[in-house]
């Protein structure tokens, strides 16, 4: 086979948030899709393990002019500072059981290699990542709708979003046998986006200018005049990640047409947020 | 050999340096993690081929296009399939979950008989044997009317069985859950004559003024109704909602209306009589009303004057007139009714009023209107033979005209007024109002049969259980309906041999009809249910078992005629029950379902913990209506149906003076993934029957909160 493609990718996706509808619809797709397990109390939210997880935001207003939004939250997938791989989560793990793919920009998570030591939860600003307390436990015979691509996970070790990285594989492993160098933007699609019955999820290579993500979010290629550890901001308005300012440089972009939803994408000092939402990347400053 | 210091070093030193260099600490330390992270009990899936098969979810009335991924014959994963007529790849987080229905070790097992209080396993033969015995020897007692069948839907192949066993007994006592496809029929029959359904071209209208319609909380045909709300972005289309909360619907609508429960239809009302004396009516429509287009006017201008209006609803005159002209306006408007899920208390005045907006502005079979459509009749059953029983007994009234006056009759009857009664794919012992009366009408019933592949509450009271086979195990002819602009049929298939010893209920119902011989057997001469499906459905079943689905129509019909005289004679408001202060409505959410069975551990995973705390429910209040009560602190909550302990979660989305409890909690079966969380919102509702329509109409009820 013919390697003339190799450029790496970045996947990612962007998630309009007036779409969502907070249904609920990417949370069970994902447990379904990765073998998440269930207890039964779960409304502790902190010992609940929810790779997707939805969250729901109030400008803070009272009645009646009160309003919300979900939103939600795979793993960032950070490229760390300057993007160079440097994740918050990757660079803690004394065992190496989180690693950053150049290739593909997932940060992936090595269930057996995990000794449990949590630095990567954290280090995480997302609280993207759960931590296994007890043992999973599926009722008697549910262990038979259990998907042979996903490894269930033990006791003691950290799990997260991978993009569903196994359906990158699969795609691969078709593309390879049909003899193609590459895969199609359709071939692969995390769990999430394909359920979202709004369509609020798009999914992608932020490198492939052909792709949807790329169009809608309009990475800057340059790193940002205001804070040189910030790569790939959004040069469309509308679009923001989370926590930008810390230069975890994530790969989940959010879109949202309401100002007061783009704003709690940070915490920002008074008169801060009026300075900034002005500047969308480096091409804004000319 | 001597030890001198010398050598005694060298030996230390060279031990230091040789375990350095040998693997064995970092062999020792990879052992020790395999050991500490080798957990026999943690399953190992058995890896296999990958297939897809294609088949349609029945959870809900959405009928949704699904793709079963397989592992060898072991189905691991649901998903939408994309061009599906109906939800074109999105999928609700129910379906996706449906797996865990399928093999949910919380299943009816085997059939089952109530021995004392205790549930006995029984033979398949044996069981058929006792149901037919019981019905023969009602047959015999010349009232085979007291033979009665409380099912989800009339739509469908095995409705339609159950309710030619009716028949050919001699029964007109079949009965079907209130749902919004129920108040659409209700609806047109008000409004358009009997045997029509309404739909809304929700995908291809520019305004939608909707009265509490949860678009986005599993109203409707959920995905194709997630489907076009998204859209609305796209096409610069406009949603304007009314309800007393911000629910999800009103958060992502254009403008939230905020409006006191029970008073929808005085502002739909006052909406028709802002629209008709500034002229804003479509005069070609309201020419051909009948039933009194005058009157109704005059009663409109009199008594629904936007300033009365105003008192009543709490939305300001401006507002009122501001939505009748936007909407009046609008080139494809389109009102909508049904609080949150659609399927809950509805009165027909509410109905009617929302519906007679779309008549007056003339959107009726109109691209981005409402639909007034033929009842589907795709089916063609054979003409039954009736013996004369038969025929004497279907000819007698139906003992109430919907569900609940059923259970009010049986309730107040001292002799028995049902003697055998047939549930199927519905839980009226949870799902209705003071599910405590239900449960007392139920327990009257000398002989409940039940036909639920769960134990659920109304299960847990039957005689005996012919458990199904769940959607994934069978074969089933799914029409589309709840307000889909199209007409789809679409054929659930089993995509997995019966996990457990169940059946398809179809088939039950054909064993059971030819176990009582005579004509009632001779009206169901087909070897089983497949059979029988492919001779009724013999028109498109080509089609359908090719495609797995078939599209009946996908337009509106011509023109429909219009009949306003319910409404000409100014019905009263219901009003909710009881004199407390505040007033409690029921709030649906898509995380969870009320009717049938209780949401998959995977859904109940999802639910928020201001919605369920622990086992706790969490009501929602405006911290304007707390007086002193703290968010996420306890409180006793009081309706005249009863009181309750809840914990407070004070939310700025709430009218003051209402408090909202989600649906779907507090069941009581045993799974204790998905059960005893919570309360029933429905056992602190009592029901209130509109006169003249008889519909049960309780939005909500009057309550009070204090400490706990």
């Amino acid at each position: 086979m013919k390697q003339e493609n190799n450029k790496a990718h970045k996947f990612g996706m962007v998630i309009d948030l007036d779409k969502c509808t907070g249904c609920g619809s990417c949370m069970v797709s994902c447990m379904s899709e990765n073998n998440v397990p269930f207890k039964e109390d779960e409304s502790n939210k902190k010992d609940s393990i929810t790779w997707m997880r939805v969250y729901k935001l109030t400008n803070g207003k009272s009645f009646p002019d009160t309003e919300i939004v979900y939103m939600p939250r795979p793993c960032q997938h950070c490229g760390g500072e300057g993007d160079h791989g440097h994740s918050p989560c990757v660079s803690v793990c004394p065992a190496t059981a989180t690693d950053y793919g150049y290739d593909t920009g997932i940060v992936s998570q090595i269930y057996t290699r995990c000794f449990g030591c949590r630095y990567c939860m954290a280090a995480c600003p997302y609280h993207a990542r759960y931590f296994n307390w007890w043992d999973p436990k599926w009722p008697e015979g549910m262990e038979n709708y259990l998907s042979p691509n996903v490894s269930p996970r033990m006791r003691g070790v950290v799990e997260k979003c991978s993009f569903c990285y196994h359906r990158y594989q699969a795609a691969r492993d078709i593309a390879y046998y049909e003899g193609r160098d590459d895969i199609e933007e359709h071939e692969y699609q995390t769990a999430c986006t394909t359920a979202c019955p709004a369509g609020a999820i798009v999914f992608g290579d932020l490198n492939n200018p052909a792709h949807k993500v790329h169009q809608i979010v309009k990475p800057d290629p340059h790193p940002d005049p205001r804070n040189k550890h910030v790569v790939g901001k959004s040069r469309n308005p509308k679009v923001f990640r989370l926590l930008e300012r810390l230069g975890t440089n994530p790969k989940v972009y959010y879109l949202s047409e309401r100002e007061w939803v783009r704003k709690q994408g940070d915490n920002y000092l008074d008169g801060e947020w009026d300075e900034i939402k002005n500047h969308h990347g480096s091409s804004s400053h000319g | 050999m001597k030890v001198d210091r010398r050598s005694f070093l060298g030996l230390g030193l060279g031990a230091v340096a040789g375990v350095a260099v040998s693997p064995i600490g970092i062999k020792l330390t990879d052992d020790s993690s395999i050991w500490t992270q080798n957990w026999p009990w943690t399953p190992v899936p058995v890896d296999g081929e990958v297939t897809y098969e294609s088949s349609v979810c029945s959870l809900c009335p959405g009928s949704c296009g699904i793709s079963v991924r397989k592992i060898d014959d072991r189905p691991v994963k649901i998903e939408g399939i994309a061009d599906y007529p109906v939800n074109d790849g999105g999928v609700c987080l129910h379906g996706i979950a449906g797996l865990q229905y399928l093999y949910d070790p919380a299943r009816v097992k085997t059939p089952l008989k109530k021995n004392g209080d205790k549930f006995e396993e029984i033979s398949w033969d044996d069981a058929i044997a006792l149901v037919a015995g019981k019905l023969a020897d009602l047959r015999k007692t010349g009232s085979p009317e007291k033979f009665a069948c409380i099912a989800d839907k009339e739509q469908g192949s095995v409705s339609g069985l159950f309710k030619r066993l009716l028949k050919t007994f001699g029964s007109p006592n079949f009965y079907t859950m209130p749902s919004l496809e129920s108040y659409l029929k209700v609806t047109a029959a008000a409004l358009h004559g009997e045997g029509k359904t309404i739909a809304f071209d929700l995908e291809n209208s520019d305004f939608i003024l909707s009265f509490g319609a949860g678009i986005i909380e599993g109203w409707g045909s959920p995905v194709n109704c997630f489907k076009a709300n998204a859209s609305r972005k796209e096409r610069h289309a406009k949603l304007y909602q009314i309800e007393p909360r911000l629910s999800n619907t009103a958060a992502n609508a254009d403008k939230w209306i905020p409006i006191k429960p029970g008073t929808q239809a005085d502002l739909a009302l006052g909406l028709c009589a802002v629209i008709l004396k500034n002229n804003l009516f479509n005069s070609t429509a309201t020419a051909n009303f009948k039933g009194g287009f005058n009157k109704l006017a005059a009663m409109l201008q009199k008594d629904y004057a936007p300033s009365k209006i105003a008192d009543i609803t709490g939305v300001k005159v401006s507002d009122i007139e501001k939505i009748a002209t936007l909407f009046a306006k609008a080139k494809m408007p389109i009102a909508v009714f049904g609080h949150g899920r659609g399927d809950g208390a509805q009165s027909l005045k509410e109905l009617a009023a929302v519906h007679t907006l779309n008549c007056l502005v003339g959107n009726i079979n109109k691209k981005g209107g409402a639909f007034v459509l033929p009842k589907s009749d795709y089916l063609k059953f054979p003409k039954e033979s009736m013996d004369s029983i038969a025929d004497a007994g279907f000819a007698k009234t139906k003992a109430g005209r919907y569900v609940n006056q059923l259970i009010e009759k049986v309730n107040s009857s001292s002799q028995p007024a049902v003697e055998v009664l047939f549930v199927y794919n519905a839980n009226p012992c949870y799902s209705l109002h003071d599910p405590k009366s239900v449960k007392q009408a139920v327990g009257k019933i000398p002989f409940v049969v039940s036909f639920s592949s769960f134990l659920d509450e109304t299960a847990k009271e039957a005689d005996i259980i012919l458990p199904s086979h769940t959607f994934l195990e069978r074969l089933e002819d799914v029409p589309s309906g709840s307000g889909l602009a199209k007409s789809v049929v679409g054929l659930t298939k089993p995509v997995i041999e019966p996990v457990f010893n169940t059946k398809n209920p179809g088939d039950t119902v054909i064993l059971i009809a030819t176990a009582l011989e005579g004509s009632i057997a001779q009206s169901f001469e087909w070897e089983n249910y497949d059979e029988c499906l492919e001779n009724v459905t013999s028109g498109i079943w080509d089609s359908l078992s090719e495609d797995g689905y078939v599209v009946i129509s996908d337009g509106p019909g011509k023109s429909a005629a219009v009949n306003i005289s319910f409404l000409a004679d100014n019905p009263a408001t219901i009003q909710a029950q009881g004199d407390y202060e505040l007033t409690l409505i029921p709030i649906d959410n898509m995380r969870l379902i009320n009717a049938g069975t209780a949401a998959s551990p995977f859904a109940i995973k999802t639910v928020s913990d201001k919605v369920l705390n622990g086992s706790d429910i969490v009501i929602e209040m405006n911290p304007l209506t707390a007086k002193g009560l703290k968010d996420k602190g306890f409180a006793t909550l009081t309706t005249p149906m009863g009181k309750t302990r809840v914990m407070v979660n004070l939310n700025e989305g709430m009218m003051p003076g209402v408090i909202g409890m989600v649906e779907g909690l507090g069941h009581t079966f045993d799974n204790k993934y998905v059960s005893n969380k919570g309360v029933n919102v429905n056992a602190l509702i009592g029901p209130v029957i509109e006169s003249g329509s008889g519909l049960d109409a309780a939005f909500g009820i009057k309550a009070k909160i204090s400490k706990a």
